[in-house]
């Protein structure tokens, strides 16, 4: 599987290891959730009407077209929110969590 | 008697020039931001650990950028800056906000709005297919995060965004294979005469333009969007060609592995409804805007507008815009300013008005476009909902105007409340029904007005 996104400077900072639906994702230092999973992947999530894959659109927070949630439930905006050392990513469902 | 408290939306040109400007009166404005840095979309910082130079991500603006980045860093001491806050909602005279899970209420005695625009999107078959993203995200993907969207992208819609986007995806290493602009070479022919009331600008776009084609670029003018089809590599379909209309009506097909997307700007305008400003019809963009006067004094009191967020003008004048505004929101709450800067200001502003106008008749809107789209076309990318579906709403079901289009079939009822989809929504049922596009009315905002998280923190009062 190719990337969307491809990297065209600033490709000297430090890596950051996210994990993305199970699977090791190398992200860099400064990038967007979005990012990270454009540059390493094709999608960030599936529509939930017609189940179709998408992959953001409008990068500046307004279309929320980029939601996946953590491993623990919570809801991220991929383009407005950085990666973190340690950050796990699910896109294929809501994952439930018990009070 | 305590310092009144001014609040401050948006932290771009328009909204640091208004805190700037009300911090040199001596108050300390609460400046609230959605963004993690300081600077808006249009001069939108890269984040701390990224070290290219602004001229690469600002070309010809970067010495407006710079300036409006260091001016806001020398006044950090003197605002209540708050980055990654959302004011979602209204309660009198208070805004609802949250930040990061905490939620809060800020009460205020003025308050200036520089929420700035999004891109103004035409649905395409296929514009949902991942590969695909607006013009101003192509760009953020570059100037913020130093990503291309794709290796060989096409940019389409119209409006000078079209061609500086294509230009810096060019100077980044990036060669897109086509422009195609709705626009025609006549119709922007039209509009020269507003656009050389900012000849500086008028000139740097056709640069931009001489530059593309020099490199070889395909520029195509007056064409149609057929659609985007895909192609599919792995396990995922994704953008990989355009399928367009020459303006013969010859059809063309450009293979790609990415697509960006807009037609000009939109207002962000749901802070403005939602504190039931009024709002009036402006045919020159065809969309409806909060009624502001030449300050951007709103119709409720203590409520003042700056920016793209009012009317799109672009980066200078909203700087000048959101300066006006608070020099007037000072004035109203009874603070002395120089009569003879607001006087400036309003000069200042007067030939851009020109120039939007000249902007909007040379690279219009394409509204009649909505009208061609099939009917399975994807309209709000939230909801699922179809050009067919809106048809359905705006003939069977007899919705008069998108409001009751959106109750019966939801187009414009997802997360992003008809932001993406609600311009082009009107027009298809605007056109279903034989009627001007101010009777089909916009989509009302709605608290909150982006989501939040369901376990928010912190009490509202």
């Amino acid at each position: 599987m190719t990337g969307l996104f491809r990297r065209v400077a600033e490709t000297g900072r430090p890596e950051i290891a996210i994990t993305v639906d199970g699977h090791a994702v190398t992200a860099l230092e400064g990038d967007t959730i979005l990012t990270a999973l454009l540059v390493a992947g094709d999608r960030l999530r599936f529509n939930e009407f017609d189940k179709m894959p998408r992959a953001g659109f409008c990068l500046m927070g307004a279309c929320q077209d980029c939601r996946v949630w953590t491993e623990d439930g919570h809801e991220l905006r991929a383009c407005s929110t950085s990666v973190t050392p340690g950050l796990r990513i699910v896109t294929k469902e809501v994952p439930w969590t018990r009070p | 008697m305590d310092a009144p408290v001014i609040v401050v939306i948006g932290a771009g040109p328009a909204g640091t020039r208004a805190a700037q400007t009300l911090a040199c009166a001596g108050l300390r404005p609460i400046v609230l931001d959605e963004n993690q840095r300081q600077g808006g979309q249009i001069y939108r910082r890269q984040p701390e650990n990224f070290t290219r130079a602004p001229a690469k991500l600002y070309g010809a603006s970067a010495a407006a950028a710079t300036a409006l980045h260091a001016d806001f860093e020398a006044l950090r001491p003197s605002l209540d800056y708050q980055p990654e806050t959302l004011a979602w909602g209204v309660s009198g005279d208070m805004l609802l906000t949250e930040c990061r899970g905490h939620a809060d209420a800020v009460r205020f005695d003025g308050l200036i709005i520089a929420s700035g625009a999004t891109d103004r999107i035409m649905p395409c078959p296929g514009w949902t297919l991942p590969g695909v993203f607006s013009l101003g995200g192509s760009q953020i993907a570059l100037k913020a995060q130093a990503c291309a969207i794709g290796q060989a992208p096409v940019f389409m819609g119209t409006g000078p965004l079209l061609y500086l986007v294509a230009w810096q995806y060019l100077q980044a290493g990036v060669k897109p294979r086509a422009v195609l602009d709705t626009s025609s070479l006549t119709t922007r022919l039209r509009g020269l005469g507003g656009l050389r009331r900012r000849p500086a600008v008028l000139a740097q776009g056709l640069r931009y333009m001489a530059g593309l084609a020099r490199a070889g670029i395909t520029l195509r003018s007056g064409i149609r969007p057929v659609r985007i089809e895909s192609r599919q590599d792995g396990e995922t379909p994704c953008a990989g060609a355009v399928i367009w209309k020459d303006g013969q009506g010859r059809t063309h097909r450009t293979d790609c592995d990415a697509v960006g997307i807009g037609y000009g700007l939109r207002s962000e305008t749901q802070l403005a409804d939602l504190l039931k400003c009024d709002f009036a019809f402006d045919a020159t963009s065809r969309q409806w805007l909060p009624v502001t006067d030449r300050d951007g004094a709103t119709s409720r009191a203590g409520v003042y507008l700056a920016g793209d967020g009012a009317g799109i003008r672009g980066a200078d004048a909203a700087e000048s815009a959101g300066a006006l505004a608070a020099l007037r929101c000072l004035q109203d709450i009874g603070r002395p300013v120089m009569e003879g800067e607001m006087t400036r200001l309003r000069a200042a502003l007067e030939p851009m008005n020109g120039f939007r106008h000249g902007l909007e008749t040379g690279f219009p809107w394409p509204w009649r476009h909505a009208a061609g789209l099939p009917d399975d076309t994807v309209v709000c990318r939230c909801e699922n909902v179809t050009a067919g579906d809106i048809r359905r709403a705006a003939g069977p079901l007899d919705s008069p105007e998108i409001n009751r289009a959106k109750a019966f079939v939801r187009v414009g009822m997802g997360r992003c409340q008809g932001r993406m989809c609600g311009l082009a929504a009107a027009e298809i049922l605007a056109a279903a029904r034989g009627v001007a596009i101010e009777e089909a009315g916009r989509v009302r905002s709605a608290a909150p007005l982006k989501p939040l998280p369901a376990k928010i923190r912190g009490v509202v009062t």
